[in-house]
């Protein structure tokens, strides 16, 4: 069975839905503010002769029409790094400001923790942890190839993580984008749909309801937790968040995307959650020529503690 | 571990704990692990060899793990720390000649006044591939040298070279070399 056709019901125009889906997805790039500005990488692809389009919403990604991300000058300083539009959401979302103690829960390949870093402009303290050993290197190497500074590098299972190897004992933001069934990278890596299973979707939501709790536990009371996905599943998105409404004191808050988005869903499958899982975004490849993307965001409970 | 003074092996001396970070030591009468550079040796270092002074690097912290390699870290972090990374690789201290990493150069090197040698756009990218070249009219320094190439209107450092007998050599890693081409003058 191909998973795309459960979530017809959920997508306003299921024919540019699918038909989005099966289209590859364009090359593109960040700027890396740590070493370079956008206009500097934009006045070196046109001297190398690079084919660069703008995305519109964000001056800072490029698309590349010709793809080859990695080959050229830009990428060799470090002034650029390859990452999917909406990749770039849930860093915009958690709105990290510099001085502040982050944790990017499920961290590697590092996409997310060096664009924290960068927004952070590379002070304060990002913590950038992952149970996978093997994708931390491939996280160390980015985040030295774009000379972030300010990260700290854990390797725990984020649901149990501990915070003693750390100078403080809560975060002011925690970022989780969690492991997940994928479909939303469909057009980067067909496979995803192939490997789909049920029994997955189960298995991960549980892993996700582990982490996300933990990470709200982590964060000082009056911060803020982003929770993000890159699948269409209710099971891994509203589902998770309502199970975190139930388990901790936090409630979701809305959030201003710059792409096109649709609200999260109350009903799926029998189930219902908390209506303000609606002030969670969907990203669906359709509306914005992306891929599919899930993202919300939680204000922890009780009263602002200043530090 | 040997010591070199000859003392007991029973010697309660802290040593060197390649498993975690320890921050470096203020000053040289400070250091309480044999060899350990301290912050004013590394922040003296990168100020004569380079010129780039206390002024861009006097607020971050250094810290070693494994013998003698030292992280630059712009955050918080406990001492001795625990954990995987802090920061980025900086220096390689703990032998005769000190070398910085090519990422450090490529992070805090235009802020450099001396021994960068700017090489031309075919000469950049036969460095960036990796391949070592003649420079004859290079009278500086010898030894590590920063090297940069000019890019969208400035100069930017690409990494790391050695500089022996009239030959610049590219001590860029493997992982990092790339064919990229000769960018217009
Ligand atoms: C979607 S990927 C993260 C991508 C990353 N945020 C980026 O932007 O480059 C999910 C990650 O979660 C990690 N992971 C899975 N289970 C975990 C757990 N229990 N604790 C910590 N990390 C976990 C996986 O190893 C994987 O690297």
């Amino acid at each position: 069975m191909n998973p795309l056709d459960r979530y017809e019901p959920l997508v306003d125009d299921v024919d540019a839905f699918r038909a989005a889906c099966d289209r590859p997805l364009p090359s593109v790039v960040r700027t890396n503010r740590i070493k370079a500005s956008p206009d500097r990488v934009r006045d070196a692809f046109e001297t190398e002769g690079v084919a660069h389009d703008p995305v519109g919403w964000h001056d800072g990604i490029f698309r590349l029409p010709d793809g080859n991300p990695g080959g050229n000058w830009p990428h060799a300083h470090g002034w650029t790094h390859g990452q999917e539009e909406v990749s770039a959401l849930p860093a915009l979302a958690l709105d990290p400001r510099p001085g502040d103690r982050v944790w990017d829960a499920c961290a590697a390949p590092g996409s997310k923790t060096t664009q924290i870093a960068d927004l952070m402009d590379d002070s304060g303290t990002v913590v950038a942890n992952d149970n996978n050993l093997g994708r931390l290197s491939a996280l160390r190497h980015n985040a030295e190839r774009l000379g972030v500074t300010n990260a700290i590098v854990t390797n725990q299972d984020a649901r149990n993580f501990s915070l003693k190897p750390l100078a403080f004992d809560a975060f002011d933001r925690a970022l989780v984008d969690a492991p997940c069934s994928c479909e939303g990278t469909c057009r980067k890596n067909p496979d995803v749909l192939e490997q789909w299973t049920m029994d997955h979707v189960h298995g991960v939501a549980g892993i996700q309801k582990g982490i996300l709790t933990r990470a709200i536990q982590a964060t000082r009371p009056g911060g803020t937790v982003v929770y993000s996905t890159c699948t269409f599943a209710p099971e891994e998105n509203e589902a998770v968040l309502d199970h975190a409404l139930a388990a901790e004191d936090c409630e979701i808050v809305g959030v201003d995307l710059p792409l096109e988005t649709a609200p999260g869903v109350t009903e799926w499958d029998g189930e219902t959650y908390d209506e303000s899982v609606t002030r969670a975004r969907r990203v669906y490849p359709h509306h914005n020529d992306t891929g599919g993307f899930f993202c919300a965001k939680l204000r922890v409970g009780g009263s602002e503690v200043a530090r | 571990m040997s010591d070199p003074d000859g003392g007991s092996p029973d010697d309660t001396a802290p040593t060197n704990d390649g498993g975690r970070f320890d921050r470096l030591p203020e000053t040289a009468a400070d250091r309480e692990v044999a060899g350990r550079a301290s912050r004013e040796e590394v922040l003296d270092w990168w100020e004569t060899r380079f010129g780039i002074g206390r002024e861009v690097l006097g607020g971050y912290g250094f810290w070693e793990k494994g013998a003698g390699k030292v992280w630059v870290f712009n955050g918080e972090a406990a001492d001795p720390s625990p954990v995987e990374a802090i920061g980025m690789t900086f220096l390689r201290t703990r032998q005769e000649h000190w070398k910085p990493t090519t990422r450090a150069v490529q992070r805090f090197g235009s802020h450099a006044t001396r021994n960068v040698v700017e090489l031309g756009s075919e000469r950049a990218s036969r460095f960036v591939a990796g391949e070592d070249q003649d420079l004859p009219e290079w009278d500086g320094d010898w030894g590590y040298l920063i090297v940069s190439h000019r890019i969208a209107g400035a100069s930017a450092p690409i990494g790391v070279g050695l500089y022996l007998h009239g030959e610049l050599r590219s001590v860029v890693p493997k992982g990092s070399r790339a064919d990229l081409p000769v960018l217009e003058e």
